[in-house]
């Protein structure tokens, strides 16, 4: 493939401009293991600018979910900061709620899908009144509303996933964090899911950090791409992915702008693969 | 849910076979019973029809509540305060884990010493009164509380413990909201192995170191030589543990309702 004809547009650093809400600089990552240290990361950088999709994607095994982990305060970056509003991050920030990719995990049996949505407000002096609100209209944001009531077990993992959504909208953060949301439901289910978060994202004007192995999803809900590879792990390439918010399953992965940015991740991710796949 | 619906017949039904399945052995037994030693002449396998008739008179009724109620009472008073310590304790040694093993051979030796064995230390310091028997009670009977408690408080699922970190929840909603709920199942365990073993030491105490409850009562007829009175004491003394064990299973599957549908309904 001939890199200087397609190549799309590559982000600059948006550098100290006032609408970057979340950032990573110079994120590094090592792990202590028997014969020395092990580096995931090594100087992550990239900036994600309010009201934007930023959807991270790289090949399996690439910290992918130990970045986003790094992001959401849930450790500690070996070198480098995340910065959150102007602010480093050093453990989980207030104004970050993270979706995670096992929903029958994060979401607790024993509580209503109310009482989960509503678990983390509980915490936050969010009075009983505004707490119910808040719930309702999250719930009704993902499309579940009158399942309130119902427990998580009730739900297919689709709808259970929706929960875990709803309970980070109605958290209201600065940015939502979202490790291979959509990773572990069916094809059907999860296409569905990919439109319920770019609606979200034009009613709502939330910023989304979306990390995925899935190319097709990354680009299809994306801004911007961070693609991820090596060993360990750097930023390969940051790209501007110019479709606007209104996408279609069928006629957006049509466009030649969706396939021209498909084909340069591909070819991004494969070339530090080798020709072995 | 059509299929739910018409399986619902056959579940009640099945339920009942297995009633019946459970029941025919004892009925069995007891027809053997009444026949073998009907017209016994041995003075301490008495026939049957005497027991029962000592069980009336004896254990049902007044005379039977001033028997079963002071049991009972010191039952409940020592189960349910070393479900509190137990699940109190556990909780703080599970979650604040230096402490936990810094006092875990302390602990390992402490339920090591069956409760019975502390009777002669109980007897001296309280007598023979209330305060010894629910004190031993509640230290026979801490131990599998406390430790499945520890166990489950510490298996609470990774995924879970991130998703509180990341939304800051406070601590004491982590644990009462979360943790402990998360730990029912193993705890339910322990109260259910508590609650045998709190049996035998209320009666064995009140062998001993008593002027009342069953246990009491069961020994003096056999000094006596009330031999059907003794019988019929055993007899009433395992139909309560069983309807104890029964209420237990009941108060268990209320608590853990919603963990086990989420076992027996995967969301798909």
């Amino acid at each position: 493939m001939s890199e200087s004809m397609t190549d799309p547009v590559t982000v600059e650093p948006a550098g100290g401009l006032p609408d970057v809400v979340l950032a990573a600089q110079g994120v590094s990552k090592q792990y202590p293991v028997p014969n020395g240290v092990r580096a995931v990361l090594d100087g992550v950088d990239f900036e994600v600018v309010r009201g934007q999709i930023a959807t991270i994607v790289g090949p399996s095994g690439a910290g992918k979910t130990t970045l986003l982990r790094c992001m959401a305060g849930l450790v500690a970056p070996s070198a480098g900061r995340v910065v959150l509003d102007g602010t480093p991050v050093t453990g989980p920030p207030d104004g970050l709620a993270v979706v995670f990719q096992d929903y029958s995990r994060s979401l607790m049996p024993w509580m209503s899908v109310r009482h989960n949505v509503e678990l983390p407000l509980r915490g936050r002096r969010v009075g009983k009144r505004e707490r119910h609100e808040r719930s309702l209209a999250a719930l009704a944001d993902v499309g579940l509303s009158g399942n309130g009531d119902l427990y998580p077990w009730q739900l297919s993992g689709g709808m259970q996933q929706r929960v875990a959504i709803a309970r980070a909208l109605a958290y209201r953060p600065e940015a939502l964090l979202m490790d291979e949301p959509f990773a572990s439901v069916d094809a059907q289910t999860r296409a569905d899911l990919e439109d319920l978060l770019l609606r979200l994202r034009i009613r709502r004007n939330i910023t989304i950090v979306l990390v995925t192995h899935d190319i097709d999803e990354a680009v299809y809900l994306g801004d911007v791409v961070v693609v991820l590879g090596g060993s360990p792990t750097r930023v390969e390439a940051r790209l501007q992915v110019c479709l606007g918010p209104d996408r279609d399953q069928i006629l957006t992965k049509a466009e030649p702008e969706f396939l021209k940015i498909r084909s340069h991740v591909l070819a991004k991710i494969r070339g530090h693969r080798g020709s072995a796949e | 849910m059509a299929r739910v619906a018409a399986a619902y017949p056959r579940l009640t039904r099945r339920r009942l076979a297995g009633f019946a399945l459970e029941l025919w052995l004892p009925v069995l037994l007891f027809a053997g019973w009444w026949f073998a030693s009907s017209g016994s002449t041995s003075l301490y396998f008495v026939g049957l029809d005497a027991i029962l008739g000592a069980l009336r008179d004896d254990w049902l009724g007044q005379a039977g509540a001033a028997n079963v109620l002071p049991s009972l009472r010191n039952l409940a008073e020592g189960f349910l305060l070393a479900a509190l310590l137990g699940v109190v304790l556990g909780a703080l040694l599970g979650l604040v884990r230096p402490l936990g093993d810094a006092v875990s051979p302390i602990v390992e030796f402490l339920r090591s010493v069956p409760g019975v064995a502390l009777l002669p230390i109980g007897l001296l310091i309280f007598g023979i009164g209330t305060e010894m028997k629910v004190s031993l009670i509640v230290y026979g009977s801490v131990w599998p509380i406390l430790l499945n408690t520890i166990d489950g408080v510490r298996s609470v699922d990774a995924t879970k413990l991130d998703v509180l970190r990341s939304y800051r929840v406070p601590a004491h909603l982590r644990i009462l909201g979360v943790v402990l709920p998360s730990a029912a199942p193993r705890i339910m365990v322990g109260l259910r192995t508590s609650l045998s073993i709190a049996i035998t030491v209320i009666v064995f105490s009140e062998m001993i170191g008593s002027t009342e409850g069953i246990g009491y009562a069961i020994l003096q007829a056999q000094r006596n030589f009330e031999i059907p009175q003794m019988w019929a004491g055993m007899l009433a003394l395992g139909v309560i543990g069983y309807l104890l064990n029964i209420g237990f299973r009941g108060v268990e599957q209320l608590v853990l309702r919603r963990h086990r549908a989420m076992n027996t309904t995967p969301g798909s």
